[in-house]
């Protein structure tokens, strides 16, 4: 489905960057995992070659503009092109706002954020040559709804939809797709904080009655960037088990 | 290839930048009315420049460099200095 596809997928390195890596090269896309950590970049990158997919493991800080710049540039070395962008990474730094630290806002914005923005500036220029690209970005419903203790994580997470907007009407008239998935609770490092409580009171407000696993949002991100998707842009298409309608 | 002028090299990009034919790249032709060029396109001909020639364009000059001749101009003068 993916055949001769090149795809970057942020925060691959584990939870539902990595599974989004791996559903991607499963349908024979090559895929560059970048993560923060080498070790978590290189265990995604070497999933990816076990299914038989080129890959390019990197570690990179998507907060870091220059870093992200020439993570583009090594990929563009490595395959020649980019048609797929995955702006997954993301951090939560929860707290209420009364004591929510400058260092906990900055944070949250600036890796979940301009992490994307980061990334999208210096592919999107080869899309646009090349008159076809995908950009995915990986949103949460936090952003749709709020969240208390969250303010930070909301903020970062309705700014990228803005963003996803803008950027897909800008882009629209070259063939390039920008659109957002807002996943609802998934089981992921990130969701493994909530107690017991936390965790019966979010099952009763999600209709098909369980948390999602990194698969389900891995399958709605292969939707959007295969031919399935090439008539959507500008979308947030929210994968929640129904529980914002 | 080493002895084309700054002037060639400049239509060479407009056109393929643009996919326009080397006959209406003329000095006084505008991009946009013209040549057709949107706003994107007039983007992407400015990095154009900029990486061909390794100069850098601030928005101020680019928004200026209307036609084909006054890009000419522009980055001659670039290169003088
Ligand atoms: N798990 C959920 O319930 C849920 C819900 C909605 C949205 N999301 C979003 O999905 C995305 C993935 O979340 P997850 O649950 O897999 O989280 P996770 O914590 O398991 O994984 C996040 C990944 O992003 C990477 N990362 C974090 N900061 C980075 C940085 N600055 N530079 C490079 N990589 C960085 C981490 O190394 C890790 O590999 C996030 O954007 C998250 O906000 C998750």
């Amino acid at each position: 489905m993916l055949k001769d596809k090149i795809a970057i997928v942020t925060g691959a390195g584990r939870g539902i960057g990595a599974a989004i890596a791996t559903r991607l090269a499963s349908q024979g896309a090559a895929v560059a995992c970048v993560s923060r950590t080498e070790a978590n970049a290189r265990r995604s990158a070497e999933q990816v070659a076990a299914l038989g997919a080129r890959s390019l493991a990197l570690a990179v800080d998507v907060a870091d503009g220059a870093a992200a710049e020439s993570a583009v540039g090594a990929v563009l070395k490595e395959f020649g092109r980019i048609d797929i962008l995955v702006n997954n990474a993301g951090v939560t730094r929860d707290g209420l706002i009364m004591r929510m630290g400058d260092a906990d806002w900055d944070a949250v914005l600036t890796t979940n954020l301009k992490g994307a923005f980061n990334f999208t500036r210096p592919a999107v220029r080869g899309m646009i040559k090349q008159r076809s690209g995908r950009i995915v970005n990986i949103s949460s419903v936090v952003g749709l709804i709020g969240n208390a203790g969250q303010a930070n994580y909301a903020a970062s997470k309705a700014g990228l939809i803005g963003f996803t907007k803008a950027v897909a009407k800008e882009v629209a008239g070259r063939g390039v797709t920008c659109n957002a998935i807002a996943p609802g609770f998934i089981t992921t490092d990130m969701t493994a904080a909530l107690n017991e409580e936390q965790r019966s009171r979010l099952l009763g407000v999600i209709p098909l009655g369980r948390f999602g696993d990194p698969e389900d949002i891995a399958q709605a991100v292969l939707f959007l960037v295969a031919e399935s998707g090439r008539y959507i842009t500008g979308q947030v298409l929210t994968v929640d088990g129904g529980m914002v309608m | 290839m080493a002895d084309k002028t700054l002037e060639e090299r400049v239509r060479e990009i407009i056109v393929e930048q643009l996919g326009v034919n080397a006959e209406q790249v003329t000095t006084e032709a505008r991009f946009i009315e013209d040549l057709g060029a949107d706003s994107l396109d007039t983007v992407e001909l400015v990095m154009a420049f900029e990486e061909e020639f390794g100069v850098e364009v601030p928005d101020e000059d680019a928004e200026k460099l209307q036609t084909v001749g006054t890009v000419i101009e522009y980055l001659k003068d670039k290169a003088d200095k």
